[in-house]
């Protein structure tokens, strides 16, 4: 059932662009100019290989924070299945956020691409992807429960998220490296997931080493924790559904 | 004795908040803030009972906002309710409202195929109706044109030829044969027929008495989440009309 609704976020998604995927990957390019501009050009950044430095940071941001948004919304845009079809409510939700992951797969491989077009290449840390973006992914899907049902109750929650994703573009080091964090922030950061993940991402990516393992610990706890309460939250709020949509 | 029904309510009350513009912060704020009187509820169903046997068909009268659509939520799965038991036994497939969980922008065929797949089919199981369901819409020409260029009465005939092909135990309809033309609502009727014959049950609301007194043996009356009279289909429909013409 997953599968089929995926299916037809898909189909509909792409009905309506004749370019398809190539929108998604032309505003992280995009980003990426501006950025690699701005900070090699006129704020004299040090950091080599500037643009692929800031893409690692900006296509995890951008599954993160789009995925975040359109599962907010998941459940308030999808009302006449709610209240009309007796599917499993979390489904919902779940496979809004896993299509839209999907579809942002074509912005990792294009990071993937330009990472192996400046010079890298592909070392046996990459394995370590396939752990931290899942857990990544498991972490989104548990923010996607919970305010995908309190947009329900409050449908002022996808502003307060549009906020949040503004804040966190600043406070996740995209453009700037985790070594430039004051030591007492440095811990919050570590478990921010998206945080996280930007710096798995690069030491992998770009210094060829295998990420921290207290990193990952503490991603894969803020990750399994946030799908639990997202899962509980969910059951709570779901009784309500029918009447608010 | 509850196991071998299709359906039973017991002592179902299902009610609303009156929640007009409560859907923002600010008045949820304002609610808060303001301890002022408490909002009455709205009862869509005042302690409903019923029991119905496999393979009857009953229809549900009354008046605009007497709660029939409620009960067939209820029925559903869509809500549960706020006090009593819905014990349903049996697959259930809904035509609530024309072409719900369909999307204008996808075609007819692949409407059809994730409709069935809401409803529980397996894609195996889908191959092999997806056939019988094309020919019983009669729409075969135009499966691969999106949904958004059917008329209302092609949407019904789709919607109905899915749900009648996921080979249900109970079948909801809620008014949505009306809009068929005539030789698809006896195509209708008599795929209906057809399903009692195989012993399975169907609620069917519609204000339209003639359909229902040839579709279904029983009613039941519903006002204002009363129910009012339940019993055979010609005694309620009888007293209803009388009523609603002697006003």
């Amino acid at each position: 059932m997953v599968q089929n609704l995926i299916l037809k976020d898909f189909r509909i998604r792409y009905r309506n662009m004749s370019l398809g995927v190539f929108w998604s990957l032309l505003n992280p390019l995009v980003m990426m100019g501006i950025l690699w501009f701005v900070f090699t050009k006129i704020l004299q950044s040090k950091i080599p290989n500037f643009g692929v430095f800031a893409l690692c940071g900006l296509v995890p941001y951008n599954v993160f924070t789009t995925s975040w948004l359109t599962g907010t919304m998941s459940l308030v845009e999808n009302a006449t299945l709610i209240k009309r079809v007796a599917v499993p409510r979390e489904l919902i939700p779940i496979s809004i956020v896993l299509s839209n992951c999907i579809h942002m797969s074509a912005q990792i491989l294009l990071l993937l691409l330009l990472v192996l077009a400046t010079g890298h290449h592909v070392n046996r840390h990459w394995i370590w992807l396939l752990l931290i973006w899942p857990l990544e992914i498991i972490f989104v899907l548990g923010l996607a429960l919970i305010f995908s049902s309190l947009n329900v109750y409050i449908r002022d929650v996808r502003y307060i998220v549009e906020s949040a994703n503004l804040v966190l573009f600043w406070l996740v080091p995209i453009f700037y490296d985790f070594s430039n964090i004051p030591a007492q922030y440095a811990e919050i950061v570590h478990y921010n997931p998206v945080a996280a993940l930007v710096m798995a991402s690069r030491t992998i990516l770009l210094y060829d080493a295998a990420p921290a393992a207290s990193l990952l610990l503490r991603l894969a706890l803020s990750s399994s924790l946030m799908f639990c309460m997202g899962l509980l939250v969910f059951r709570r709020l779901r009784r309500g559904f029918y009447n608010y949509l | 004795m509850s196991s071998e029904c299709a359906v039973e309510f017991r002592h179902v009350c299902k009610r609303f908040q009156r929640h007009t513009g409560q859907l923002l912060l600010r008045s949820h704020l304002l609610k808060h803030l303001s301890q002022r009187k408490q909002i009455e509820p709205f009862y869509a169903l005042k302690n409903v009972s019923f029991r119905m046997e496999p393979g009857e068909s009953i229809a549900v009268i009354g008046s605009n906002g007497a709660g029939k659509s409620t009960l067939l939520s209820l029925l559903a799965g869509l809500v549960p309710p706020d006090s009593g038991t819905v014990q349903v036994n049996g697959r259930v497939a809904a035509l609530l409202e024309l072409g719900s969980g369909f999307h204008h922008d996808l075609t007819g065929a692949e409407n059809v195929r994730l409709n069935a797949a809401l409803l529980g089919i397996s894609r195996r199981r889908m191959n092999h109706i997806f056939q019988a369901i094309v020919d019983f819409s009669e729409l075969a020409d135009f499966m691969d044109e999106p949904l958004r260029t059917y008329s209302a009465g092609m949407t019904m005939r789709l919607a109905f030829a899915v749900a009648v092909n996921v080979d249900p135990d109970i079948l909801l309809i809620d008014e949505v044969l009306a809009v068929g033309d005539n030789s698809f609502q006896a195509k209708c009727f008599e795929k209906i027929l057809d399903f009692r014959r195989q012993g399975k049950s169907i609620i069917c609301v519609s204000h339209v008495a003639e359909m229902l007194r040839q579709l279904c043996d029983r009613a039941i009356w519903l006002d204002h989440g009363d129910v009012l009279l339940d019993g055979p289909i010609a005694e309620v429909t009888d007293s209803y009309y009388g009523r609603t013409q002697s006003r």
